[in-house]
């Protein structure tokens, strides 16, 4: 079934026809050409196509497009659009990536988990739910494991997302 | 062309960390994979192609029904054996798809629907019913059915070797370490899918194929198909730009590859899109056999071996044999008097098993470095100890010298790093807190290797820049960034005057992007082909003028054995409640030759470092023989390491130069990384806790008893 | 063709009604789980009623007939849900199951009830080409001799022996929480326990809700008396993983000993298993190793494993002893 729907997407706004199982990620690798969300097991089990979705980490494999008519998307090109962002000068220094495919995905979670830091949100390693969140190595780690990287580059990832935290 | 003998080369930009000269292109996703390049072949959409595979292990299909699949909004067309095109040869079973209706694996593709959009495709595909005559199946790896002997196994060695009386040495040693270890079945993963965007045209009045394919050698996938599709090489272009991860499954065309290009052929030069599903990926893109390892070392009360004996039992699939040369690394590694290798196969109805990262040499490995430890163990000896008392003057495989042996060099400078002195000498001395505290260590190696065939070409450009090309794939290890430099450092430039071309079959012809031997391959034809360019064309080239050539072997390399060595120490915490295993501490060592570009390197080695630790720990293909496949095809349920996995995970590496292997100095590192290292997390594991666990993945079930 | 239609309800007793009429009708709400089915084809309704963006996402206290209790809209996301002051204070049982589960971006999108109402993850219900009774009822289970890692433990039948996937759902057990339901007869409430079933020969349902029931609300009790609580689970992985075993305990002490104690388990069955045989043995007692592990004995009298499931009775003895010892201590300071 048909219909269209609205989206902005880095930025730009966009009318576009889906069919009702479209996902949100095949809405714009396939309908809008953003093939900047990858699609890696389009199950959830990746993390590899997540964006900011109305300015939250989200999967987008498993996200209906239909669903979210008039969201805000932001994927890792728009976050770099005119210059690299923040975390992603540090994915460069750190060398957190090899082949790049899940990089994006890594990007705009750590751009979302920075966000939910700052907002207090606890993880499972946070001793003290009571107490603000102090993001060292383990809560980050924690924070950024729904984004696997089967080039093991984990460690240039955290380094990269520890200097990003600093600001 | 020419064969050129090369000259080492100085080292400028080699050496240095220059920044990959594609980082921005990934970090921001702008970066085009396989079926991501839009606007090929004129205006019209790729269509998109979905596998429908087959649901039993062995049979026939006695039907194709498409009728409601076509029914389907945007499906647009259904290929089975009955209707796709003929293929010219069938020799690689794997690849000759939909030609009969013989079944040889579940998992196999019996039937390709295209429709105008992926989601449409795969409704399609779903509604596609297939009826089978089931035959009955075997596709269970059991002691008592692995008995196939093959003539070789990978890449092409012996099956066995016998050297001395392993049965009296082992008779008459002190101390003898009996035991079998097992690896279970693994699976590569990269992260971006097996994926094939393909067109047909006709220029020239000749039929034209071309492809960008997520592949680790886009020549190799020219050889595979264009004598299949009764085409010359020059009829099938091949590109690979961006490759997410191969690890050894894109090494060589898979099913899916040769799916493409049939439904393609159909389209009236319409472009076919597919990416594999991840579910699809355990039956169709290769993954490393489940291995069983019969290991028997013989030693004196001081430790040195008298006697090595590795048997080892594997499967390989009855559509296409491959054999993993799992014994191999136990055939050069100690020195003893008396050893015996073997391979023995169950052939299966299963699919086709292939390359994953050191093949052989992993699995192997983990079992030989196990047994080690138990040896230190039954003799009371450090295990690094051991490893001294049994290093060998000369190979002893081959009885040559090795060019540059520094295992010892590696465990001793890792063992300083790492603090090994203050280690307990007995299992299970340490409890901190709900965690018992223990420490491993083990060997790796990984063989040398050069491939013929490569041919690189340096072009003079306007302003004192180069083109420098060679049809290699940049999977992620920084190929593209490394050959620059290579490039900048042979031709006596900056890496800024280098525009290297690789990635397109058009190019001057590059072998694979596998095991460890893709720099020292394509970086000698580089270094080749830029000495006779400045031959032949001086300081000061005129723009235009352009040289080939590949790189002559040195003289003195056949005197010689190539072998990379490193080692590894982990250490290991394993609670006492749950049996969860946490690895707090992975360092290797590692002699590779020069290193090119420290920061791919470690990225590199690290990488290899953390695949050992997700297959020690997590990786476990789990295949149901009643049905014939892998039931933890997601991963979900195959669990590869997660950042909260991987905790000071650190390689370091000897400050050294191989030049009689390439003129660069350097060996290779893209597998070393993962041999041994499941080894030592196993023998830490046992150091914690003193339980032996003698199969790989180390869940916490095996250590609810500690 | 497989249409599949979409429709976007005002309210939620419209959406009620939407699925009763419709019989290939599901509701669709975070979708995490739901989506993952469309396309293994676990799932292949014909009209998708989005009850997302109805307004069932606040966090408040409501005094009701039995006291006060917070009282968690349908559609609160499980990260938000996590974060609430209130929860992370007063029920850190359940942020610490939510916290356990899944990945930070999926915790984004999936809501309150359709954790509590996700499928098992066996791999045969997940996989369309073998016979699966919870899946395709009279087709067999293919777990019962297959691949059991996951597998139930307690209160499996011949028929099903899948495990509840939700780590909230164990951590909703012990706070004897109340599921409010809107259905076609109107709101009603179900104690949390009633919620889930057993497989028995049905094993295609799940709960005990009718189709077209749908789950507006869930509502703690707001004790006045401090419980300590907490979650621990044990997977394969260090996290983004389900759970191997996990345990949820809720414990109130007085002078050393138990005056309130509740024990669930999660990765044992087909529902999250409440302890209740354990928790009478634990009842009054000081809490030592000696005595969770008789308790935790009693209650596994009834276990039925194979060669793939036996470690879980030790593992989740020892993970019972480690987290209500842990519980003591704190709830002793």
């Amino acid at each position: 079934m048909d219909r269209e729907i609205s989206l902005v997407v880095d930025g730009a706004s966009h009318a576009v026809t889906v069919d009702s199982r479209t996902t949100l990620l095949d809405t714009l690798r396939e309908r809008l050409g953003n093939t900047s969300p990858k699609k890696g097991c389009d199950h959830g089990q990746c993390g590899s196509c997540t964006v900011l979705l109305d300015g939250r980490r989200h999967l987008t494999c498993l996200a209906l497009a239909i669903a979210y008519d008039g969201s805000e998307v932001v994927t890792a090109a728009g976050l770099g659009a005119d210059e690299p962002h923040l975390v992603q000068r540090a994915f460069l220094e750190h060398d957190g990536y090899q082949c790049g495919y899940c990089t994006p995905g890594q990007v705009c979670s750590a751009v979302g988990m920075l966000a939910e830091a700052k907002q207090g949100h606890p993880s499972h390693v946070t001793e003290d739910l009571d107490a603000a969140v102090e993001l060292d190595d383990a809560e980050l780690r924690e924070r950024m494991s729904g984004n696997l990287c089967r080039c093991g580059a984990y460690p240039g990832i955290l380094a990269a997302v520890r200097r990003a935290a600093r600001g | 062309m020419t064969e050129q003998q090369t000259r080492t080369i100085s080292p400028r930009s080699i050496g240095t960390s220059l920044d990959r000269v594609d980082g921005r292109e990934k970090v921001t996703g702008t970066a085009s994979y396989a079926v991501e390049h839009a606007d090929v072949n004129g205006t019209a959409a790729p269509l998109s192609l979905w596998l429908v595979t087959s649901t039993v292990a062995k049979g026939r299909i006695t039907g194709v029904d498409a009728s409601k699949a076509l029914a389907h909004h945007g499906v647009s067309a259904m290929l089975d054996h009955t209707s796709a095109p003929r293929l010219a040869q069938t020799d690689n079973a794997e690849l000759a798809i939909l030609q009969d209706d013989r079944v040889g694996f579940r998992g196999q593709v019996v039937a390709l629907v295209l429709a105008e959009t992926s989601e449409a495709a795969r409704e399609g595909a779903a509604l596609v019913e297939v009826t089978y005559e089931q035959e009955p199946h075997e596709a269970e790896l059991r002691e008592d059915n692995a008995t196939y002997r093959p003539d070789k196994v990978n890449p092409d060695v012996e099956t066995d070797t016998d050297e001395g009386d392993v049965d009296a040495a082992l008779a008459a040693a002190d101390v003898v370490v009996d035991q079998t270890y097992r690896t279970p079945y693994e699976h590569n993963n990269p992260l971006e899918p097996h994926a094939t965007l393909a067109w047909w045209e006709e220029r020239e009045g000749r039929e034209v194929l071309s492809m960008f394919d997520s592949t680790q050698g886009v020549h190799g996938v020219v050889q595979a198909l264009a004598p299949m599709l009764g085409l010359e090489n020059d009829q099938v272009r091949v590109r690979a730009p961006y490759v997410g991860g191969g690890f050894g499954s894109k090494g060589e065309a898979h099913a899916h590859v040769m799916a493409v290009a049939l439904a393609a052929r159909t389209t009236a030069g319409r472009p076919v899109r597919l990416a594999v599903t991840r579910q699809q990926m355990f039956s169709l893109t290769g993954y490393r056999t489940a291995t069983i390892s019969h290991v028997r070392l013989g030693a004196g009360r001081d430790g040195r071996l008298t006697a090595i004996e590795h048997a080892v039992q594997e499967q390989t699939s009855v559509v296409r044999e491959f054999a993993e040369q799992t014994a191999s690394p136990t055939r050069m590694l100690y020195a003893a008097p008396n050893r015996r290798t073997s391979h023995r196969l169950a052939q299966l109805d299963v699919a086709v098993p292939s390359w994953m990262r050191a093949p052989g040499e992993m699995p192997g490995m983990y079992a030989h470095e196990v047994a080690m430890d138990e040896l230190a163990v039954a003799c009371g000896l450090d295990p690094i100890v051991l490893r001294e008392r049994n290093e060998p003057d000369l190979d002893p495989e081959t009885g040559k010298p090795f060019n540059d042996r520094r295992l010892l060099d590696c465990l001793h400078r890792g063992a300083d790093r790492f603090g090994w002195s203050t280690r307990p000498a007995g299992p299970r001395a340490r409890l901190e807190g709900d965690w018992w505290v223990g420490t491993g260590v083990a060997s790796a190696t990984y063989p040398a290797m050069r491939q013929p065939g490569n041919q690189a070409r340096v072009t003079a450009l306007d302003g004192g820049r180069y083109e420098v090309a060679i049809g290699s794939v940049d999977i992620g290890t920084g190929a593209r960034t490394v050959l620059t430099q290579i490039a900048a450092d042979a031709l006596e430039v900056e890496p800024s005057d280098i525009d290297l071309a690789i990635a397109d079959s058009l190019l001057p012809s590059a072998t694979v992007a596998g095991g460890s031997s893709g720099t020292s391959s394509w970086g000698s034809a580089i270094v080749a082909a830029a000495q006779l360019f400045r031959e032949d064309h001086g300081a000061h080239p005129d723009p235009g003028v352009h040289t080939t050539a590949s790189a002559a072997d040195d003289p003195a390399a056949e005197d010689y054995a190539f072998h990379s060595f490193g080692a590894v120490f982990a250490e290991a915490r394993v609670n006492r409640w749950t049996g969860e295993v946490r690895v707090p501490r992975l360092h290797g060592v590692y002699s590779v030759g020069r290193v090119i570009n420290p920061r791919t390197a470690r990225s590199q080695l690290v990488g290899g470092l953390v695949m050992g630790l997700s297959a020690g720990l997590f990786e476990e293909s789990h295949r149901d023989p009643r049905f014939g496949h892998v039931v933890t095809q997601d991963l979900a349920t195959y669990h590869v390491a997660s950042h909260a996995d991987v905790l000071d995970v650190d390689a370091e590496w000897l400050e050294e130069s191989d030049e009689v292997f390439t003129p660069m100095g350097s060996r290779g590192i893209g597998e070393i990384g993962i041999v041994g290292t499941a080894a030592a997390v196993a023998n830490a594991t046992f150091h914690a806790t003193g339980v032996r666990v003698r199969s790989l993945p180390l869940t916490p079930d095996h250590f609810l008893d500690a | 063709m497989r249409a599949l239609d979409h429709r976007r309800p005002a309210t939620a007793q419209e959406a009620v009604d939407l699925v009763a009429r419709h019989p290939g009708a599901t509701f669709l709400a975070g979708g995490s789980n739901l989506v993952d089915h469309l396309k293994l084809g676990v799932a292949s309704p014909d009209v998708l009623v989005d009850v997302r963006r109805l307004p069932l996402d606040g966090i408040e206290r409501v005094e009701g007939e039995d006291g006060a209790v917070l009282r968690i809209g349908a559609n609160v996301r499980n990260s938000d849900l996590a974060a609430h002051p209130v929860v992370r204070s007063r029920f850190p049982v359940v942020a610490r199951a939510l916290l356990a589960g899944a990945s930070g971006q999926i915790r984004n999108q999936a809501t309150t009830a359709g954790n509590l109402l996700q499928r098992t993850r066996c791999v045969y219900f997940q996989d369309v080409t073998t016979p699966c009774n919870k899946r395709e009822p009279g087709t067999g289970c293919s777990a019962l001799e297959g691949y059991g890692r996951y597998n139930a433990i307690l209160g499996a039948s011949p028929d099903c022996v899948a495990t509840h996937p939700s780590d909230l759902a164990v951590g909703l057990a012990v706070l004897d929480a109340t599921v409010v339901v809107l259905g076609l007869e109107g709101e009603r409430r179900i104690p949390f326990d009633e919620l889930h079933r057993l497989p028995g020969d049905r094993p295609g349902a799940d709960t005990t809700l009718a189709r077209s029931d749908l789950v507006t609300a869930v509502e703690l009790p707001l004790d006045p008396d401090v419980h300590r609580s907490t979650y621990t689970k044990v997977r394969d992985r260090a996290s983004y993983a389900f759970a191997l075993v996990s345990v949820a305990a809720s414990v109130r002490m007085e002078e050393g000993r138990t005056t309130d104690v509740r024990l669930a388990w999660g990765g044992v069955a087909h529902k999250p298993w409440r302890a209740r045989r354990a928790e009478a043995a634990l009842a009054g007692q000081q809490i030592t190793e000696d005595a969770v592990r008789a308790a935790v004995d009693l209650e596994l009298e009834t276990t039925t494993t194979n060669r793939d499931t036996a470690y879980k009775v030790a593992m989740l003895r020892n993970t019972t002893v480690m987290t209500l010892l842990d519980l003591a201590e704190e709830a002793s300071r």
